[in-house]
């Protein structure tokens, strides 16, 4: 059994007042392991900061408990609890030199001076901010400024790091590059990181686990492949890549889409939704046994990756994902005639 | 520099002075003008009914601080000066020490509630301002009084048994200091917690620190622009103060103000109110620089 670092048992958090109040969190429970990089990730107003800001300590459950090492830490205010944050706008004090404010955490502890100052030295190193030890934060840039959070929060080896959504106010090279940066710090420091974020990329390639949040609930944990091919519902299927949905109905040994094809290999009962991702739809000549017949709708060019949309027979529409043509070869064109196979084991049956 | 382009830049200069000449006029006439009266005076002999005779005199700026004795001839220090000068500082530092006590809580209140109602508190707040200080004053004494407000409903209420004499004492004199200077107190405090940034508090509470360390670390540093031009603010107008002393003090508690404006009336004595005008002066100078020093110093920092 994985040795859980962060429980959270039952949490209910409601906002407002009796028929106005709205569940923020509504019965979620979740195991947190150590030296975990797990990822909550859903659309904004999900309930996933307010989970966070419940481990944090900012807020209190309207009923329901968080513990941490088994110990129920529900009632600790935050300055009482082994947890650090990292804010999405990085907080970080004005008044202060970037070695002062790492070193907050650790003064504040009432560490002596010298054990504060040796930390500070050590974290930004890690974070590779030596040379600015004795500016004031607002000198430095919104990826300076984003290791300074983050050396400020580990500073204290803290329990867990929680994280919210703290790439999101960087542009799209530095996000990349400060993704490879959290996940070596996670695995230098061995803390358990807690991340926030609505961006499902980040969570596919940073995560060893995610919880995806929606309305308030926990509608599916796993790993960023689990999730990824095995959605257990429309929305994880659908806020997690992209994705093909098509009605069809259970018949033995497969189910039949509306267009009359028989889809192998799936076990469905009764009226169902079948997913799959575009690239596991293959285009094959239109002539090919067993292919269903379709129509090539539209094209859009992705550089290495072309999006074909299009049409089966009976109006549903599908998307593949195909390898753009090299240079010079003919590529296909609108309303030719394909046929398409969909990668075995690739179908996925949603329970909606 | 081309011919041309050298007249150009006589031309350009020449009208930069004309456009800035109105402000000239005005510092001139308004600023530096009576301010030069004000120093020639200090130098100059009191005239017998008032004004001044234009002889030169040190006599002025001396009795600032010494006294000569008639009789005898013999100089000793100006005690009675030094008492008001000492009573003007300590209650001016007292009054400051006082509002910013019940500004800070109530600046913050204020900037923590939503927009709207922020408006309308600090209406509240200024409302006191569009009443002449006077009347303010007198209603202030109403309060205070031994058959007044304050005194009946603790009376009433059974908490003493005969009024407290506030009247004419220090203490009078300093509510009313406070309650005439608060708002130049809370305004500067509002607008520097305003800008402050609330989510420093979850930072700070998130990295172990407690309440008390918060707002020590935290709230009070960044907001320290904020309690200096609140200080200075309150001090400048308190040590120069005259209603508040003249009605509170019932003439017993003489400031600055007042004894500045008894030698231009009855004390007959100009250059002595001239000088002590102008040390006035100096000692609010000197607290602005302080001023100036503790916001340059920031940005240096900052």
């Amino acid at each position: 059994m994985a040795d859980v670092t962060i429980e959270a048992r039952n949490t209910i958090k409601a906002f407002g007042q009796g028929t106005q109040a709205v569940r923020a969190l509504d019965d979620v429970s979740i195991q947190i392991n150590r030296g975990e990089f797990f990822t909550l990730l859903g659309p904004s107003g999900c309930g996933k900061t307010t989970l966070l800001r419940l481990i944090a300590g900012f807020e209190m459950p309207t009923s329901g408990q968080i513990l941490l090492d088994g110990i129920d830490i529900t009632d600790l205010p935050p300055n009482r609890r082994p947890v650090n944050t990292v804010f999405q706008s990085y907080a970080l004090f004005p008044h202060l030199t970037v070695a002062e404010n790492v070193g907050f955490g650790l003064t504040m502890q009432g560490r002596p001076k010298a054990e504060v100052a040796d930390s500070v030295a050590r974290m930004l190193a890690l974070v590779k901010l030596e040379a600015m030890a004795n500016r004031k934060t607002s000198q430095l840039s919104g990826g300076q400024q984003q290791r300074v959070a983050l050396a400020r929060a580990l500073a204290p080896k803290p329990k867990v790091l929680l994280l919210d959504e703290p790439l999101s106010a960087l542009d799209l090279k530095l996000r990349k590059e400060m993704q490879v940066e959290l996940k070596r710090l996670q695995t230098e420091t061995g803390i358990t990181f807690i991340l926030v974020t609505h961006d499902q990329e980040e969570a596919l390639t940073m995560s060893d686990r995610i919880g995806v949040m929606s309305a308030g609930k926990l509608q599916q944990v796993g790993s960023p492949k689990d999730i990824y091919t095995r959605p257990v519902n429309r929305f994880v299927a659908s806020f997690i890549g992209e994705t093909n949905f098509l009605p069809a109905m259970g018949v033995a040994g497969g189910a039949k889409l509306g267009c009359g094809a028989v889809v192998d290999g799936v076990a469905a009962q009764g009226a169902v939704t079948l997913t799959i991702r575009p690239e596991q739809v293959r285009l094959t000549a239109a002539d090919e046994p067993g292919a269903i017949p379709a129509t090539v709708t539209l094209l859009v060019y992705f550089g290495t990756d072309t999006h074909v949309h299009l049409a089966l027979p009976d109006g549903a529409s599908v998307v593949a994902r195909v390898q753009s043509p090299a240079t010079g070869e003919a590529g296909l064109a609108q309303g030719q005639q394909v046929g398409l196979r969909f990668a075995p084991g690739a179908v996925q049956v949603l329970e909606d | 520099m081309s011919l041309a382009e050298a007249r150009q830049a006589r031309t350009s200069a020449r009208n930069g002075w004309l456009l800035s000449a109105p402000a000239l006029v005005i510092l001139t006439i308004a600023a530096i003008g009576p301010l030069l009266i004000v120093l020639v005076y200090s130098f100059l002999t009191p005239g017998d009914y008032g004004n001044v005779v234009w002889e030169f005199s040190w006599n002025g700026w001396k009795s600032v601080f010494v006294e000569e004795d008639i009789f005898e001839g013999t100089l000793s220090l100006a005690d009675a000066h030094l008492t008001i000068f000492w009573r003007s500082l300590s209650l001016s530092i007292l009054t400051t020490v006082l509002t910013f006590i019940v500004g800070f809580p109530t600046a913050w209140w204020i900037a923590t509630k939503p927009p709207k109602a922020r408006a309308f508190w600090l209406f509240l707040i200024t409302l006191p301002f569009w009443t002449n200080i006077l009347v303010r004053t007198f209603a202030i004494n109403q309060i205070i009084r031994n058959e007044g407000v304050l005194n009946s409903l603790l009376i009433w209420a059974g908490v003493i048994d005969a009024p407290i004499q506030l009247t004419y004492t220090p203490t009078a004199l300093l509510i009313g200091m406070v309650y005439v200077y608060l708002p130049l107190m809370v305004l500067p405090l509002y607008a520097a917690i305003d800008r402050f940034d609330m989510r420093l508090l979850e930072a700070g509470y998130d990295l172990y620190a407690s309440r008390w360390q918060v707002l020590r670390r935290i709230i009070l540093p960044i907001v320290k622009p904020g309690i200096i031009a609140g200080s200075i603010l309150v001090l400048v107008p308190c040590l120069g103060a005259y209603v508040t002393p003249r009605i509170l003090g019932g003439g017993k508690m003489m400031m600055l103000g007042n004894f500045i404006e008894l030698q231009f009336g009855q004390g007959r004595n100009w250059p002595l109110g001239a000088a002590l005008s102008i040390l006035l002066l100096v000692i609010v100078t000197v607290a602005l620089l302080f001023y100036v020093r503790a916001l340059n110093g920031e940005k240096r920092n900052g």
